[in-house]
Formats: C-alpha cells, sequence, structure tokens
C-alpha cells in the first residue's frame, strides 16, 4: 500500500487552499469542500460554539496537518481525497430522496426482511415522513425526555451540550481520546459536527437503554460523529448506538470519536449495531470507516463494549478500555461480518493500570465471499497492575474459501502477578451442519442463519433483548447466498 | 411408499451404489444389513440428498413424485426423515429453537401457519417423555456434549417431532447399551402407523429382536443382494457373510 506521507498531504493541503481559497459566508447553509483554517472557523461559527471549542479545533488541525495516515491495518483502500469533502452542511439538508420510488429496491428489501414498517422505513431514507409518525416520534421523545430530566440524566446532541453544558464538556472531552491520539481522532476534533453527550449524575441508575434513535429524528449526524457518555460515581447506564437498518450515506469517510467515562463504581454497558452501505458485490462504493472508540473507568467500575457490525466497506475500529481503578472491568464482545469485498480490522485494547483490573475478550469474526476479516487485540498489563487477569478468545469462521481471517493478538504484561489467556480458533462453516439442517426441512438461508447466530451467541447475548433480534436478522442478511 | 430402481451413484469416480433396487410399502418396516462399506450410508445420503453424491443412473419414487428431483429440504419437507449415524452438532443452537424452525419450515412449504408457542411446548413434552430424553437436553445446544446414546436418543426425539412418512435409521442402535437400545426401539414402535415406514440399518440382529422387520435385505457391493424374513437376519448373525459372497460367485 503506498503511503501517504506528511509533505504530500502538506503539499495537498497547500495547493488545495489555493484553490478553495475564499471567504467566510456564515449564512450559507454548507461549507465549501476542503480543509483548511477558516472552514473550521465557519463550522464553530454555524454552531455558535465558545471560544475555547474554536481554540481546540484549530490545535487539532495543526496536529492533524503533522500527522500521516495509519496503515498498519490489514486492509487495502484509495486514500479519501480530505480536500474533496465538504466538511459542513446544515443539518437538515442531510441526503433525502425525492421519492419512495427513488430508494434502492434492494434496500427496500432488505428493510422489509428486518420486519421495518412501511412508515419507519420511510424515515430512514428521509422520504416524506407520514405526519402521523412524526407526530408519534416526537411526543414519545419528549415524554421520554422528560422521564430523564427528572432523574438529572443529560442526554442530548453534542452541540446543544457545548451550549447548554460547556463545563461538563470542557471538563471530559477529549481526556480519554486526546486529540493527537492518532490520525482520525485528530481530524475529528478539528472539524466534528454533532454527536450525543449523555451524563448520569451520581448514584442514578438510567431506568432506560439510552438510544440515538430518538435524536437522530432532531437533525442529521454527520460523518464527523463526538459522542460522549459521562457516568458519574456509582451511577448505570446502557447505551445503543446505531441502527439496524441500512442506512445511505453519501459520505464515504466517517471517522468518529467516542468517550466513555465512568467514574468510581460506576458502569457503562455500550452497544452498536453497525450496517452502513457495505458496497456493491463488486467492492464498488461503501462506507470507510474509521473509529477511535474509548472509555475509562475509576475504582470499581466497569465498561463494557458490544457490536455487532456487518456494514461499511473498510472498518478500523477498536473499542477500549482504560482499566485506571483498583478492580475495574472492561469487556468486549464483538461479531464483525465481511461479504463480498468487504475488509473489517477491528478489534480492542485492554490497558490496564489499575490493581485486580479484569478484561475479557470475546470476538467472533465471520469471513464471506473475497472479504477479509481481521482481529487486532491489545493487552497491556502495567506494572502496578497487580493481580489483574485476562481472557481473550478469538473465533473465525469462513464462509468460502476465497476469504481471509486473520488475528492479531498483542500482548504486553509487565506485572507478574497477572494472568493472561488466549485462545483462538478457525473454522469453515460446516456443510455437514447445513446438511443436517436442510434434511431436516430447513432452508439454506435460514440453515446458515442458525449456525451462524448460534456461533456468536455469547455476544449476542450482551445485547438488550429487541436489539439482539435485530442483530440476529442482520446477521443473516448479510449471509445470504455466501456459502461456498 | 418408495421404490428404488437400478440405483447407481458415485463420489467422485468412485461408484459405490450400483443398480440398487428396493421397494418400501407404507406400514413396513424394512432391514438393511450388510459389511462395512458396502454401501448403507451412502444409499441413506443418497436418498436424503447429500450433493456429495452423483447419481448416475436409476429413479427414486417416493409417493408418487420423483424424489431425486427434489432438493434436501424439500424431500425432507415432503416427509423423508434421515436419523443420522454420526448426528452432527451445531453449537449456540438450541434443540428447540432448531426443531421450531424446522416444524414452521415444514408447514410453510404447505401454507399452514406456524405452530403456537403453546402446541409446540406440548408436543416436545409428549415426544421427550416417549424416547425418555432428559428434558434439559431438549433445551441445550443441538447435539454439543452430548454422549454417543443421548445424541442417537436425540434422532429418534427429532423423528418423533417431525413424524415424518420414510425414516431411515442409520446404524441408530450403534453406540447404545441395551436400555438405550429399548427406548429406541419403543419410540420406533409407538410411531409406526400403517400410513409411515421406516427403514432401519443395522450391523446387529440385535435391534430387530426390539423393531420387527417384515423384510430384511442384504446390502453387498452396492446392490441388494439377497431380501428375507427375520429369519435371516439371524442367519447372517451366526454365519456372517461369506456364505452370501460364495453364493454370488456361483
Ligand atoms: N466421501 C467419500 N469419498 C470417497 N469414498 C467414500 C466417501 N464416503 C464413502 N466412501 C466409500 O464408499 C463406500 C461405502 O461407504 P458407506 O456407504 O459409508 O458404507 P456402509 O455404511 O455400508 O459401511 C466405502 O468404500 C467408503 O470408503
Ligand atoms: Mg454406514
Amino acid at each position: 500500500m503506498a503511503n501517504y506521507t506528511e509533505d504530500e498531504l502538506a503539499q495537498d493541503l497547500e495547493n488545495q487552499e489555493y484553490k478553495f481559497g475564499f471567504t467566510t459566508d456564515i449564512d450559507a447553509d454548507q461549507a465549501p469542500k476542503g480543509l483548511n483554517e477558516d472552514i473550521i472557523r465557519f463550522i464553530s461559527a454555524k454552531k455558535e460554539e465558545p471560544n475555547w471549542m474554536l481554540e481546540n479545533r484549530l490545535e487539532a488541525f495543526e496536529m492533524w496537518k503533522k500527522m500521516t495516515e495509519p496503515d498498519w491495518a490489514h486492509v487495502k483502500y484509495k486514500k479519501p481525497d480530505f480536500q474533496d469533502i465538504i466538511y459542513y452542511s446544515a443539518p437538515k439538508q442531510t441526503k433525502k430522496y425525492e421519492s419512495w420510488d427513488d430508494v434502492d429496491p434492494e434496500m427496500k428489501e432488505t428493510m422489509k426482511k428486518l420486519g421495518i414498517s412501511m412508515e419507519e422505513q420511510k424515515r430512514l431514507t428521509g422520504t416524506n415522513v407520514a405526519v402521523d409518525f412524526v407526530m408519534d416520534s416526537v411526543s414519545v421523545a419528549t415524554s421520554f425526555k422528560a422521564k430523564l430530566k427528572e432523574l438529572g440524566i443529560i442526554f442530548c446532541s453534542f452541540s446543544e451540550a457545548v451550549q447548554e453544558y460547556p463545563e461538563l464538556v470542557r471538563e471530559h472531552m477529549g481526556t480519554v481520546v486526546p486529540t493527537s491520539d492518532n490520525f482520525y481522532a485528530a481530524l475529528n476534533s478539528a472539524v466534528f459536527t454533532d454527536g450525543s453527550f449523555c451524563y448520569i449524575p451520581k448514584g442514578v441508575r438510567c431506568p432506560m437503554e439510552l438510544s440515538t434513535y430518538f435524536r437522530i429524528n432532531e437533525g442529521g449526524t454527520g460523518q464527523f460523529e463526538r459522542t460522549l457518555v459521562i457516568a458519574d460515581e456509582g451511577s448505570y447506564v446502557s447505551y445503543l448506538e446505531g441502527c439496524t437498518a441500512p442506512q445511505r450515506d453519501e459520505n464515504q469517510l466517517h471517522a468518529a470519536v467516542v468517550e466513555l467515562i465512568a467514574k468510581d463504581n460506576a458502569e457503562i454497558k455500550y452497544s452498536t449495531v453497525q450496517n452502513w452501505y457495505p458496497g456493491d458485490k463488486n467492492g464498488l462504493g461503501g462506507i470507510f470507516n474509521f473509529v477511535t472508540k474509548r472509555g475509562i473507568c475509576g475504582l470499581n467500575s466497569k465498561i463494557s463494549w458490544t457490536q455487532v457490525e456487518t456494514g461499511s466497506a473498510v472498518t478500523w475500529k477498536y473499542p477500549s478500555c482504560i482499566l485506571k481503578g483498583d478492580n475495574s472491568i472492561g469487556e468486549f464482545y464483538s461479531v464483525a461480518v465481511t461479504n463480498n469485498y468487504q475488509q473489517a480490522d477491528t478489534g480492542t485494547k485492554m490497558i490496564h493500570l489499575g490493581k485486580n483490573t479484569k478484561s475479557t475478550i470475546i470476538s467472533k469474526g465471520i469471513s464471506a465471499g473475497k472479504s477479509h476479516n481481521s482481529y487486532r487485540g491489545l493487552v497491556q498489563i502495567h506494572k502496578n497492575a497487580t493481580n489483574s487477569r485476562n481472557f481473550s478468545q478469538c473465533d473465525s469462521l469462513l464462509m468460502t474459501d476465497e476469504c481471509g481471517a486473520h488475528t492479531f493478538p498483542y500482548i504486553e504484561c509487565k506485572n507478574s502477578s497477572s494472568k493472561i489467556e488466549h485462545e483462538a480458533t478457525t473454522s469453515k462453516i460446516g456443510e455437514d451442519q447445513i446438511f443436517y439442517c436442510l434434511q431436516r426441512g430447513i432452508s439454506e438461508e435460514k440453515a446458515i442463519g442458525l449456525i451462524v447466530n448460534g456461533y456468536c451467541k455469547e455476544v449476542l447475548n450482551q445485547l438488550p433483548m429487541e436489539f439482539a433480534v435485530e442483530a440476529q436478522k442482520l446477521l443473516t442478511i448479510s449471509l445470504e447466498g455466501s456459502v461456498g | 411408499m418408495i421404490e428404488i430402481k437400478n440405483l447407481h451413484a458415485k463420489i467422485g469416480d468412485k461408484e459405490i451404489l450400483k443398480g440398487l433396487n428396493l421397494t418400501v410399502k407404507a406400514g413396513e418396516i424394512h432391514a438393511i444389513m450388510g459389511p462395512n462399506g458396502a454401501g448403507k450410508s451412502t444409499l441413506a445420503s443418497v436418498l436424503a440428498g447429500r450433493e456429495d453424491y452423483e447419481v448416475t443412473e436409476g429413479t427414486v419414487d417416493f409417493e408418487g413424485t420423483d424424489l431425486l428431483n427434489l432438493a434436501t429440504e424439500e424431500r425432507a419437507r415432503e416427509g423423508l426423515f434421515l436419523a443420522f449415524q454420526y448426528p452432527i452438532e451445531i453449537p449456540g443452537v438450541s434443540n428447540i429453537n432448531f426443531l421450531r424452525t424446522a416444524i414452521n419450515e415444514i408447514r410453510e412449504s404447505k401454507r399452514e401457519n406456524p405452530i403456537s408457542a403453546k402446541d409446540f411446548m406440548a408436543l416436545v413434552r409428549e415426544k421427550s417423555k416417549l424416547v425418555e430424553l432428559d428434558p434439559k437436553l431438549a433445551s441445550r445446544s443441538v447435539n454439543e456434549g452430548f454422549s454417543g446414546g443421548e445424541k442417537k436418543r436425540n434422532e429418534i426425539f427429532q423423528m418423533a417431532m417431525l413424524n415424518p412418512k420414510l425414516a431411515i435409521l442409520d446404524e441408530t442402535d450403534s453406540g447404545l447399551d441395551i436400555d438405550a437400545l429399548r427406548v429406541v426401539a419403543n419410540g420406533v414402535n409407538t410411531l409406526k402407523s400403517d400410513k409411515n415406514a421406516t427403514i432401519v440399518i443395522t450391523h446387529y440382529q440385535r435391534l430387530l429382536d426390539y423393531i420387527v422387520p417384515d423384510f430384511v435385505h442384504v446390502l453387498y457391493d452396492g446392490k441388494i443382494v439377497k431380501t428375507g424374513g427375520k429369519e435371516l437376519a439371524l442367519k447372517l448373525e451366526e454365519k456372517g457373510y461369506d456364505w452370501i459372497k460364495e453364493e454370488l460367485a456361483n
């Protein structure tokens, strides 16, 4: 893979700046293509941000310019042209179809299979939304918000949080994923447009799953999303990200940053089902999903990541836990499915700093078609992390002879009292298993669904009920006709 | 029920079934015996529709339809059941979920509504009692961690749940102790009616003390070479297969 060097980048930026130099028109709904300081000022002005936020962005931009796109992941793709991206467009103007007829028939079919109602399908694709449905979802969202407010829980868009709770944002943002962390995190810190913010006060147990579902209606989420979840001492929250319906998206590059902060005795459960456009059967198109997700644990606290990844053309994603507090627990449960020409390089990092810290990693990779699926994990035990423990299990399931599964476990242990266990298996989907199902009258499609869902059970069991059901259907759909 | 005529089948370049004839009528129990490697499991697999085997000649009529023209799952839905010699494990999929999926797929193919949860559970209770299957096994993953005997019992349990027209039991008796054998046989006998039929593939005449066959066939070198009543099984047990080979040579 060609290295895109710092020099080349600098050069690009120089040329582009010349080409796209412009005076900011604050009334425009959309920024011109490209990235430079003016664009960042434009975004910040559009969002009426306080000065410190603009400073943060500019600082991030300076850092980003000096960084190069990482190329250690086991993925190959054409590097995005960062000057060919529109970094801001007014939220309401997000990709809409002219009419229901314009929606890709394949996508309609998929939604039908997922059992999504017609109204819901229209909402998800952004075609004319039936009025009663809007009314309904607004009222649901409103009563939901009232309930949260009673408990002192804040759940709002990131922009709103910057306006309404600037101290909370300023105090925590960037403490888990520093701007300098990596190329995409720096880019995100410079240009993020919106995302979610959540704060659970001390001792409060959030009584419902917080789902971005309620939030997305309020305005589109951009390609550079920013999420910050803070669980104050002794609190609990289960947070659901994403949407199981296929999201058509004009933005090819997504670079989100998610930060989780679990203070002493707190617990955060973060679940994701990702089903972005994976590109067509020939590997054309599809989303590049380069996400930085990380959480930090205080004393006796726990962070649990669960993800079911079936979408995107290229996925680069390592939800991680910094186990700073003694007795804290980090968990990572993952199913990553790749089909056709999809590529995924995903895994986790468990950084054990505190004593008696514990981490569990369960990763299930499923590769079909000509796809490549890699698990990349780091377990790092620092020297003060006495009696810490890790258990990792990484299983790969191959559906064809042409796909690939790769495992890259890294272990760094500086404390001799710790215990690390790693298990890995690779297997091909059993023709015997499929024949057995067929012989009982089960169709091949259902058979694969059963076998694959069985294989992922440990992970799916971690998801909240309704989410798990949809994730199961999604797995089946993503693998349709994929045995070879 | 089923009429097999001049069936030839091969795997790769190796011909295994070499012109096999067999007719089974509703209400009958047929036993197929024969030395190792004769092609007994191959016959079962070919009838069930395993793709590894290529049928090169012959016809199979199953209740008036051309069986060989049907896909594996269609054969099952038409009422053909195979109790596997080596039952397959499916980790993470509960027996119950597996069977409910099967029953509903079969019902759907007949344009019937899915079975209600209540009816399904009642059926599970009734049939697991019939084969004395520990109810706990019904909710465990399909065959995973089952003992050899439990796996075989589970096959009969599945058979009871699916209520097929024609059941082929491939060495269901091997590896069973006498109690388990009795349970399996009892299951088969209870399910027997004048509308269904059973083909029992076995090595030992022992099973035939419990499941009394109407006919006993000897499968040798890809063909049915001898057919008789129950006494043939006894003779085979006593004398082995050499006398048949000699008979054939002459
Ligand atoms: N997958 C296979 N590839 C090649 N030969 C096979 C395969 N399966 C079975 N055979 C051969 O076919 C013959 C019949 O096997 P099988 O039907 O299992 O016999 P039986 O059940 O009567 O013991 C044997 O010679 C066996 O080695
Ligand atoms: Mg055999």
